[in-house]
């Protein structure tokens, strides 16, 4: 078993920089082509915390993560990692991403030795450092993938395929971990190994912030809920009990991406208002 | 065979030789990462840009009354190799959707602008030919020196920064949240294509230059389950077809760029059709180490998977 040593211990090197959030975003406006996805959002991330980031589909949870690892850029406010404003003073080594997994494979045939190596590159770091293999066989062993080193990323599923993207932002040995919908189409068996490997990392004093459809596996972790509505915040504070019918193992969400009638839905129309029986597909699991 | 030594002390041949060894090796090292990148067809944008660099540099070295008047030609497809790759790659960046439409424009514009410009200065289209087929028969010592050098260039960004270029082709989103200098490194993989565009147009030609970098690539991958693996067989089938192509033209009174390319789509075919036959056997079930979770009818086993799969195609 391969603990995750963070590269700079917290508590014993820096006291005044553990103080400092792992995230501050300040009044993060964004726009993606005329339509605005973030009106005005405030969040923090202590060091060691665990945030879940809820809401429904469209809300602007992965926009949102998305900007606050630099993917996007916000149209106003500022957005501060470890206490540094984005750009190449933010230590990118100490943050983890795990985008939403993309079903199609690119055009060359990777490993998934390969992909998790090239999370060992941030900021200048442009080659590989010395002894990069013993890291990544712990980064997969991590996830529960050592055997599938050398199998090329099409080859495995859904499921493990998600964990290569963790293993990703793993070998790095970050302190910050944001990972967007980690969990979402990903089969029984890859849930529970993802929600061990939390725990553990969580007790090493990993912060997390983590986009979910519901807390699932995660929800004896999560200690801070955070829930998004049409690009602003409407809830940050203890986790939420789901809407009733929402909640408990009969139902589940699946569907990796948003599903197409979801998507057509306008967005200021509230399902549960109307006169027919709430679908059960619809993404709006917690109360307000 | 009677011949072989004849052709290895031949000095045009020499010099081919060496051109199209270096040019084998180096093409499909880029073309990797262009088709990571889903921008196969970058090569040809490039080299149609290139075909109007040519005729502008035919344009100056006539006008300065250099002898011979296409002295420029070579330096004139660098300058627009490049000035093009760099635009490709400002108008992907600017909007995503539109780089399709942008490579099309670069198409139509660098043909047209290169027989436009080749009439001005005086000559006619059949004089772009050499440059547009390929003229390796022709390669003077100081191109040899040229193609070493820029070979060796697009060697050493192409293999010594592998790691950072594989990174930002195969997962960019990642790749900028990791906070790597994302632009730069695909500025350099849109430079180095412009590089080996120039450097592969004495062998195979411009129009057929993006061949030598993709079609290697594609067999590669037939073969291959890794990104390191797929750019080594490429290179390897590349340096093959180049050298066998040219020798053969040595012979054969053929076009050694055409010869060459459908060499490589030969091997591409053979490769296709044999490899199913000659790879491993696999056992059927592909996660054999995850427990059934569902019962189904023996009528219906072995078809479908368990729902949960069918939600994430």
């Amino acid at each position: 078993m391969t603990t995750l040593a963070t590269d700079s211990p917290s508590g014993a090197a820096t006291p005044p920089d553990d103080a400092v959030p792992a995230i501050e975003a300040r009044d993060v406006h964004v726009r993606l082509g005329a339509s605005p996805v973030l009106r005005g959002v405030d969040l923090t991330v202590r060091r060691g915390e665990v945030v879940a980031l809820l809401g429904a589909n469209g809300s602007g949870k992965s926009t949102l993560v998305r900007t606050l690892v630099g993917v996007l850029p916000a149209s106003a406010g500022s957005v501060r990692l470890f206490g540094h404003a984005l750009g190449n003073d933010v230590p990118w080594g100490r943050v983890g991403y795990v985008p939403q997994r993309v079903s199609a494979v690119a055009g060359v045939p990777s490993t998934a030795a390969e992909v998790v190596a090239s999370g060992l590159l941030h900021g200048r770091r442009l080659r590989l450092p010395r002894g990069w293999r013993t890291r990544v066989r712990e980064a997969l062993d991590l996830v529960g993938l050592a055997d599938r080193a050398r199998y090329a990323t099409h080859q495995l599923s859904g499921g493990q395929q998600q964990r290569v993207l963790i293993a990703r932002a793993l070998v790095r040995r970050p302190e910050l971990l944001v990972l967007d919908e980690p969990v979402a189409g990903v089969d029984r068996p890859s849930q529970e190994a993802f929600a061990a490997t939390m725990t553990r990392l969580v007790a090493e004093g990993m912060t997390v912030l983590v986009v979910l459809h519901e807390l699932g596996e995660l929800a004896p972790l999560v200690q801070r809920c955070v829930v998004l509505r049409h690009g602003r915040v409407v809830h940050d504070g203890a986790p939420l009990r789901p809407q009733p019918g929402h909640g408990g193992e009969a139902h589940d969400h699946v569907h990796p991406h948003a599903h197409p009638r979801t998507l057509q839905r306008p967005a200021d129309v509230r399902l549960a208002d109307g006169p027919f029986e709430r679908p059960d597909d619809t993404e709006d699991e917690v109360a307000p | 065979m009677i011949g072989l030594w004849e052709m290895v002390t031949d000095p045009f041949m020499q010099r081919a030789l060496v051109a199209a060894l270096l040019v084998g090796l180096s093409a499909p090292v880029v073309g990797t990462y262009l088709v990571q990148k889903r921008l196969a067809l970058l090569g040809d944008g490039i080299g149609h840009v290139a075909l109007t660099g040519v005729a502008l540099g035919w344009l100056v070295g006539a006008a300065m009354g250099l002898v011979p008047d296409d002295v420029l030609a070579v330096p004139g497809a660098v300058v627009a190799a490049v000035a093009g790759s760099v635009l490709i790659e400002v108008v992907r960046r600017r909007g995503r959707t539109s780089g399709d439409l942008a490579l099309a424009i670069l198409f139509y514009g660098g043909i047209a602008g290169g027989v436009l410009l080749i009439g001005l200065a005086g000559g006619s289209s059949g004089s772009l030919m050499a440059y547009l087929f390929g003229s390796i028969s022709s390669v003077t010592l100081a191109d040899v020196w040229v193609t070493v050098a820029l070979c060796g260039l697009i060697l050493l960004i192409g293999l010594g920064l592998r790691a950072a270029l594989f990174s930002v082709s195969h997962d960019e989103e990642f790749a900028v949240s990791s906070g790597l200098p994302v632009w730069v490194l695909n500025m350099a993989v849109a430079v180095l294509a412009a590089l080996t565009v120039t450097v592969a147009m004495r062998v195979v030609g411009l129009l057929l230059v993006s061949a030598l970098m993709i079609v290697p690539v594609a067999i590669g991958q037939l073969v291959t389950r890794s990104f390191r693996r797929t750019m080594l067989v490429a290179s390897g089938v590349g340096v093959t077809v180049c050298v066998t192509g040219l020798s053969i033209t040595y012979w054969h009174n053929v076009s050694p760029g055409a010869l060459i390319v459908v060499l490589a789509i030969a091997v591409y075919a053979v490769v296709a059709v044999a490899h199913p036959l000659f790879a491993r056997r696999r056992p059927s079930d592909p996660h054999p180490d995850i427990p059934d979770d569902v019962a189904v009818s023996p009528a219906g086993a072995g078809g479908a998977a368990n729902p949960q799969e069918e939600c994430t195609p």
